[in-house]
């Protein structure tokens, strides 16, 4: 499945350009000092990161709580000002960089990206009819008539498994389930035909069973209709379900980034290895390997110019004192890691795993 | 993270062939405006000295509601219809409401989920857990014995002793469920409920919260009742496992041997729809419809709108929680069928 879609990704490609392509993308909040007083100090809740989605393939952005990837995701939708860096966006005739686009041209770029939020209960007016929710950015956008709309609407709602759609069209959220409204929600990001959607832990406040079927209708979604996706989640677990690429974030710099399996059977950085041995194994006799790094995630507030993860790395050295934060360096088939000492820690490793396997035998 | 000993608090000598806690056909309904909602049907399960016992399920499955039960914290609208609830021996539905509020902390204690909300933001950390140590060791303890046990108690759950003095804001998410767990600990508790202990926490402080408690409960002798969505969080930390569907027990036994060997088909749906990051990327699989109104639970077995093998008889009668050998006890009338449903999903 993940192979078909990224060839169709590869085949529907505008001459083989990235629909998104993200440079050194920046966002940097103030720490207020009172009234009259310029800020001195800034949360670098993003700090100069770079990558590319191309068109149809979904990127998982992964990492613990305030590392910075819904921030990314606002920003890729323009919820969010970006305070440097360049988003350029391509998709069919349009081409150019939203991250200096104002005014009108952010309706114009919104025809083309959508947004799905993590809290399918907060994220819908209850005062509105589930037409009038699914329908709103075609009224935004001026687009048909009222009875096209409502045709619109009644097609979105067969697609995304809510049937008969007439028996919804004219409810109130609150008539619904949490994995209707996520499925109203699902739709309500494809009414526009949008090539991008930014999805927000649309499943982590999901009952599992329901959760699975709302994995499956964005990947089926993604198939069909070729949409992109930047899918922001904590758990690694859905992430290998629902992604082509993953990118491991840490206070606002990526890390790694690479294919989902290979990520996965071959972390690189020694965050993403942490990551990886504390997601707790629905199987009990599978025993993890212990986390080595220590304690929780700190603010990145003027952050020091060195490696951001120095501080709780295992592996850390000299080398990662007296240097700045590590660029993402190729380490494999479309894998990119960003530490000094990867080189040692493969090296290690490969030594671990050999004493284990010797002393097994 | 360092271990530290816990030998400054008591430990307990456990026999874990004795039974601590017998939750014995609990039937539990809230009543509304609309009817009754049977919240917790027939259920029964034992938990032994030492014991981690897990309770798993989907939202509105009676999970917490199980454990605001034992704690006999319900709502004024929730009503005991029959069962019994004994800790060693003792039926707690049958004490007063003072004699209930002295086994609080003492013999039960709980951590609730959401740990943001447990404590309250204008007192400090510690005279909060001072308060439970002034109801249940008045006049035992005088104000320095009190902060000498509660600087061992934050020792043994890895904070520093200074954080006693500090405000719940103060802490990040992972020390405030930290320092839940020591409150939890204050009155050496011989049973701990824990309800979704770490749902909001991130991974990495999810593990070492785990391992916390799991070495707190070896090393102290406790017994504790996880509940939890997450059944890769129950996998881990507990000996038996309990699966709930729509307010009933649908299958009980060994944690090792309801994961290998699920034999209710919601169980087996439940742990097979699972993603984990191990093992081959296999399909998922699909759990078709949503769990059923508890206003009008089905007839019959309560699975059987969703259930891929229901008959007739589903329909019409109750499946008994059965065991079908070494402590398995499931209430399916089709359970031998299960095993089909691999081949099934393989293909």
């Amino acid at each position: 499945m993940t192979a078909s879609r990224s060839d169709m990704a590869a085949g529907a490609a505008r001459n083989g350009q990235p629909l998104i392509e993200i440079k050194d993308l920046e966002m940097k909040f103030p720490i207020s000092r009172g009234l009259f007083r310029a800020p001195t100090e800034f949360v670098h809740a993003v700090d100069g990161i770079n990558f590319e989605i191309a068109p149809g393939e979904s990127l998982g952005l992964v990492g613990e709580s305030g590392c910075g990837k819904s921030t990314t995701g606002r920003m890729l939708v323009k919820l969010m000002e970006p305070t440097g860096g360049s988003i350029m966006f391509r998709d069919r005739e349009y081409e150019r960089d939203v991250a200096t686009v104002k005014g009108s041209g952010i309706k114009d770029f919104r025809r083309r990206v959508q947004m799905i939020f993590q809290d399918p209960y907060e994220s819908m007016n209850p005062r509105r009819t589930i037409f009038d929710t699914i329908s709103e950015p075609l009224a935004v956008q001026k687009v048909g008539t009222v009875p096209e709309r409502e045709t619109r609407v009644l097609d979105l709602l067969r697609l995304v498994g809510l049937t008969p759609p007439e028996n919804f069209l004219f409810r109130y959220p609150h008539e619904l389930s949490g994995g209707q409204r996520q499925r109203v929600a699902v739709a309500r990001a494809l009414v526009m035909n949008p090539s991008f959607v930014v999805a927000d832990e649309p499943t982590s406040m999901l009952d599992v069973s329901i959760r699975i079927s709302i994995m499956e209708l964005m990947t089926k979604l993604a198939r069909e209709l070729g949409v992109s996706y930047l899918y922001i989640t904590h758990d690694l677990a859905v992430a290998r379900y629902m992604c082509d690429r993953i990118a491991v974030m840490y206070l606002g710099k990526i890390v790694e980034i690479g294919p989902t399996e290979e990520i996965l059977a071959r972390p690189q950085h020694p965050y993403t290895k942490a990551l990886l041995s504390a997601v707790p194994v629905p199987d009990p006799s599978i025993k993890r390997m212990p986390v080595e790094i220590k304690g929780g995630i700190s603010k990145a507030i003027n952050p020091p110019p060195e490696c951001r993860f120095i501080e709780r790395c295992p592996f850390a050295a000299e080398v990662c004192e007296t240097n700045p934060h590590p660029p993402l360096e190729p380490r494999g088939d479309r894998h990119f890691v960003a530490c000094h000492r990867a080189d040692q820690i493969e090296a290690w490793e490969a030594e671990r795993v050999a004493a284990a396997g010797i002393a097994a035998g | 993270m360092t271990t530290i000993s816990l030998e400054d608090l008591e430990a307990r000598q456990i026999d874990p062939t004795k039974p601590l806690l017998e939750v014995d056909r609990l039937v539990m309904h809230y009543h509304i405006k609309a009817g009754d909602v049977s919240a917790v049907e027939d259920v029964s399960f034992t938990v032994h000295q030492g014991e981690a016992v897990g309770l798993v399920g989907e939202s509105g499955c009676g999970k917490t509601s199980i454990a605001l039960s034992l704690l006999r914290l319900l709502p004024s609208n929730a009503e005991y219809v029959s069962g019994e609830i004994r800790l060693n021996g003792e039926d707690l539905l049958w004490l007063s409401p003072e004699e209930m509020r002295q086994r609080r902390w003492k013999d039960i204690a709980m951590v609730f989920q959401g740990a943001m909300n447990s404590w309250n933001p204008v007192y400090r950390v510690g005279d909060q857990i001072r308060e439970t140590l002034d109801t249940h060791y008045r006049g035992v303890m005088d104000y320095a014995e009190q902060r000498t046990h509660m600087e061992k108690l934050f020792t043994a759950v890895g904070l520093s002793p200074a954080m006693l003095d500090r405000y719940p804001h103060e802490f990040s998410g992972g020390m405030r469920q930290r320092a839940v767990i020591a409150m939890a600990l204050a009155c050496s508790p011989e049973l701990i409920i824990a309800d979704e202990p770490t749902t909001a926490l991130d991974v990495i402080v999810q593990d070492q919260i785990l391992k916390e408690l799991k070495r707190i409960q070896a090393e102290l002798g406790m017994s504790i009742i996880y509940i939890s969505h997450d059944i890769a969080v129950i996998a881990e930390v507990t000996d038996s496992l309990g699966v709930m569907y729509a307010g009933k027990l649908v299958e009980y036994g060994p944690t090792a041997t309801v994961f290998s060997r699920p034999r209710h088909p919601y169980a087996y749906l439940l742990l097979r729809s699972t993603p984990s990051i191990t093992g081959p990327r296999r399909q998922l699989a699909p759990l078709e419809g949503e769990p059923p109104d508890l206003l009008h639970p089905p007839t019959g077995c309560r699975f059987h709108p969703r259930c891929p093998f229901a008959t007739e008889k589903c329909v019409t009668n109750e499946p008994p929680l059965e065991d079908i050998g070494g402590g398995h006890r499931v209430a399916c009338w089709h359970h031998d069928e299960v095993p089909a449903l691999e081949g099934a999903l393989q293909r």
